[in-house]
């Protein structure tokens, strides 16, 4: 991509094919001997990263098509089939949804990389500006894939941002009425977004190329700003860059890996396991993480179009960044000031992103508009001025010389920044709110931690609870007999899960006669439900239809708060769901509290957000015999059948944490052997 | 990309029968997947929601405006936040009203918006009685 290669290859067959398309000289020009910066730092591996990223979303995004349905009453469903039944099919999923987070983490570093660097720079604005339309169109990638699950935050989320459109005066009912296809969020609506799901990462692709093309054309910038002169100041990119993106890739893939199989859900919204209902909104509506800091600047803005045109602005501010900050330094490393204020920039980013998570109310929606005039005012007022008054140290004559004088870190700047994320830390725990409700306590389980593995007691207890008294009301719908025999399970034979089954009569037909007609159960068979739909278990359970069971343990949460939130990611805390469960189950109490009183028809439960529950207390002590000597008390019980929906939510857990093990043990091997392989590549060099 | 022919046509008018719905309840049902609540407002509701100096709201309309002369017990509204379409819940806010738990809009007895980032009232659908315990919708 760097003009006309005059590449040669050996082989009589390549000079064939390279004479009438010379694509191995462009191979070779663009990504063998292409002069790369000899001071590029490891936040130039970024690049690589992001097309690695892609080339994954691609690839399994392509597989999880090929099992996915996309109708708005079998989608939820045909995504919980696929993690459940498809071969690595919970594996398929975590890496696309864990990659759409790790590929938005990606490309905000690399665009504060660009920022901090001036990588958008004269010669380089069209490379620049090339990027902010990938990431424009990374936004409504994800956003669409998020909606394909057809869970709550699906729907909802949906929803609202489908309405930011009819903000625009005139034409916007009309946009919205395009996206939806109907009369609101529906089925038409879930099916356009699939296909522009599956369409808009080969536009991106399409992008990328550019992108990088118009980055052969203009060559890296470096962290100091001043373009190479000599040979002396680059080195080919293979095996030099090569080898230093392929550590950089290899850590990447650590990080990961830690989401892919111990933390799936840690970035997922507990509400996205509940069925899209449109009748029923989420009392509290919140986008996937990357969006938060757009999502905060909207809701700043009490005024609904100028608050869509700020979000949207947000980014297309991105565009004109290059004559907005006209300072002929390029790299931040030789502007004292411009590095103080990107460390407060990404600080503020930072602070939107964690409001827009919060409640839009009191103290939260003030500091949400402080920090919206701090976003802009970074691009419109501070870059400008800067660029006029700032008075920048020497830059080196060459890269060499820089290379040289090596010395100079920027731990002034960084412990400034760190000063204010305390202090505004600090501040933040004076913001929060009083907690009323009562968390439920943290439990001890089996399943916990790294190496957690199911208690197969447990499991076989929990069943004969959930057999013996959930059942009567709440269905299982998600769960075959068969996959009590399944390894990883509650630890029964195929002939026991067999036995188990044929003691359910299930409905089959219509026979030769046309008749429906009831059989014993077979393994293939699922759990019946208890009702015949969900009007027949509404209406008998005083208007309330009990939820079904299958994914209670995920789609049940409670706020951990900062920065509880942070250490969780570290100690793999994801028992939000049972603690929640087994205390709901326990917290059951005759007697409210003095001074509250429930409504007729509900009981009191502690832990139940509102405390007014429509389900009576289920359990109670020795209502359930057991076999093995377990006491027979509420307490065990509720224990018991925790573990077993925490299994029946999470069948493939124990495969999902082997599989964890392996792939770090490999990872680190690699990235340990990539990294010497690397020093001794660059031994010459630095 | 505009809706088929067999989404419109499950958008034709519906007939909702109004008799079993007692004074100070009110029902949500479905019309072009959209929800609609019907509410038998109280006289105090009435009285509420024609105290209020039409001038000084944010979205200026007079109940009288919003519900069918002779009917003025019964409020008709597409119960959809116009701020960005989440679901308001009945009999919440301050307003006696509609309370929106996404951005915190409340609208009062009438769906008129009263606080909050909803820059409109709750929508009138297009409705006529049939008879006086029966409304079509559409």
């Amino acid at each position: 991509m760097s003009g006309p290669s005059d590449y040669q290859p050996s082989n009589p067959a390549l000079q064939w094919i390279e004479r009438r398309l010379p694509i191995i000289g462009l191979v070779h020009s663009s990504f063998v001997v292409y002069p790369t910066p000899r001071n590029l730092n490891y936040w130039w591996t970024f690049g690589a990263i992001l097309s690695f990223m892609l080339g994954m979303q691609i690839l399994t995004g392509v597989i999880l098509a090929m099992h996915y349905t996309p109708h708005a009453d079998l989608a939820f469903k045909s995504v919980e089939l696929l993690v459940r039944d498809v071969n690595y099919g919970w594996l398929l999923r975590n890496m696309h949804a864990c990659g759409a987070s790790m590929f938005f983490f990606a490309v905000y570093i690399h665009m504060l990389r660009g920022l901090y660097y001036g990588s958008y720079k004269e010669p380089r604005e069209v490379l620049w500006i090339l990027g902010v339309i990938i990431y424009l169109l990374m936004m409504a990638t994800g956003f669409m894939g998020y909606v394909l699950p057809w869970g709550q935050m699906s729907f909802w989320g949906a929803t609202v941002i489908t309405n930011l459109f009819s903000a625009i005066p005139y034409v916007g009912e009309s946009i919205v009425t395009l996206l939806w296809g109907g009369y609101s969020v529906g089925n038409p609506t879930l099916n356009r977004f699939f296909s522009l799901h599956y369409l808009l990462p080969f536009l991106i692709a399409g992008v990328v190329v550019l992108h990088v093309w118009a980055l052969h054309v203009a060559g890296q910038n470096n962290p100091d700003g001043v373009e190479p002169k000599t040979e002396k100041d680059t080195v080919p990119f293979t095996p030099h860059a090569t080898i230093k993106d392929g550590f950089g890739v290899a850590c990447f893939l650590l990080l990961y890996a830690w989401f892919i199989f111990y933390m799936p859900n840690y970035l997922g919204d507990a509400d996205n396991y509940i069925p899209a209902n449109p009748g029923v909104t989420p009392p509290h509506i919140v986008p996937e993480w990357y969006y938060l800091p757009f999502y905060a600047i909207l809701r700043s803005i009490p005024n609904k179009l100028a608050g869509v045109i700020g979000m949207f602005s947000a980014i297309i501010v991105l565009v004109f960044l290059p004559w907005l900050d006209s300072a002929k330094t390029r790299s931040s490393k030789y502007r004292p000031l411009a590095k103080q204020f990107f460390w407060i920039f990404v600080v503020v980013c930072i602070l939107l992103g964690y409001l827009g998570a919060q409640p839009p109310e009191g103290i939260y929606v003030i500091a949400g508009r402080v920090l919206t005039v701090c976003y802009f005012a970074y691009f419109l007022i501070v870059l400008p001025l800067l660029a006029r008054i700032e008075t920048p140290r020497p830059v080196p004559n060459s890269i060499s010389e820089a290379i040289l004088a090596k010395s100079g870190k920027a731990v002034a700047s960084i412990a400034v920044a760190l000063v204010a994320a305390g202090a505004l830390f600090v501040g933040s725990l004076g913001d929060a709110r009083a907690e009323s409700d009562q968390k439920p306590p943290s439990n001890k389980w089996s399943f916990a931690g790294p190496f957690g593995k199911y208690d197969r007691g447990a499991l076989q207890r929990g069943l004969k609870v959930y057999k013996e008294v959930c059942s009567n009301c709440h269905s299982l719908n998600y769960i075959a007999f068969r996959n009590l025999a399944d390894p990883g399970g509650p630890g029964y034979s195929v002939a026991q899960a067999a036995a188990f089954a044929a003691d359910y009569k299930v409905k089959d037909g219509p026979n030769e006669q046309g008749d429906m007609f009831e059989r014993p159960g077979r393994t293939a068979d699922y759990f019946p439900s208890p009702f015949a739909n969900e009007q027949a278990a509404a209406a008998a359970n005083g208007g309330k239809a009990p939820p079904d069971l299958s994914l209670i343990t995920k789609a049940r949460s409670y706020e951990r708060g900062f920065p509880q939130f942070i250490f969780d990611f570290f100690t793999q805390f994801q028992e939000q769901g049972p603690n929640y469960v087994d205390a709901l189950l326990q917290g059951f109490e005759e007697n409210p509290p003095a001074g509250v009183t429930v409504p007729e028809g509900t009981y009191y439960n502690k832990y139940y957000p509102g405390h007014a529950i429509k389900m009576p207390k289920p359990l109670s002590d020795g209502q359930v015999t057991y076999d093995d000597g377990s006491p027979a008390t509420v307490a065990q019980y509720a224990h018991d059948v925790t573990t077993f929906l925490m299994w029946t939510a999470e069948p493939h857990m124990e495969a999902r944490k082997r599989l964890g093990l392996q792939v770090f043990v490999f990872l680190i091997i690699f990235a340990f052997l990539m990294y010497f392989t690397k020093k001794k590549v660059w031994a010459d060099s630095h | 990309m505009n809706p088929d022919a067999s989404t419109i046509a499950a958008g034709a008018p519906i007939e909702v029968d109004l008799s079993p719905v007692a004074e100070g309840q009110d029902i949500k049902v479905f019309w072009r997947g959209k929800p609609i609540y019907i509410s038998h407002r109280t006289k105090k509701q009435i009285d509420e929601a024609r105290a209020v100096p039409v001038a000084s709201l944010p979205d200026p309309q007079a109940d009288e405006a919003r519900v069918k002369s002779g009917h003025d017990q019964w409020l008709v509204v597409i119960g959809i936040c116009t701020h960005l379409g989440c679901i308001p819940i009945a009999h919440e806010g301050n307003y006696d009203g509609f309370f929106c738990p996404c951005h915190g809009s409340q609208y009062d007895s009438s769906g008129r918006i009263r606080q909050g980032p909803a820059p409109a009232n709750l929508a009138v659908p297009p409705y006529t009685f049939v008879s006086d315990t029966k409304i079509q919708i559409g």
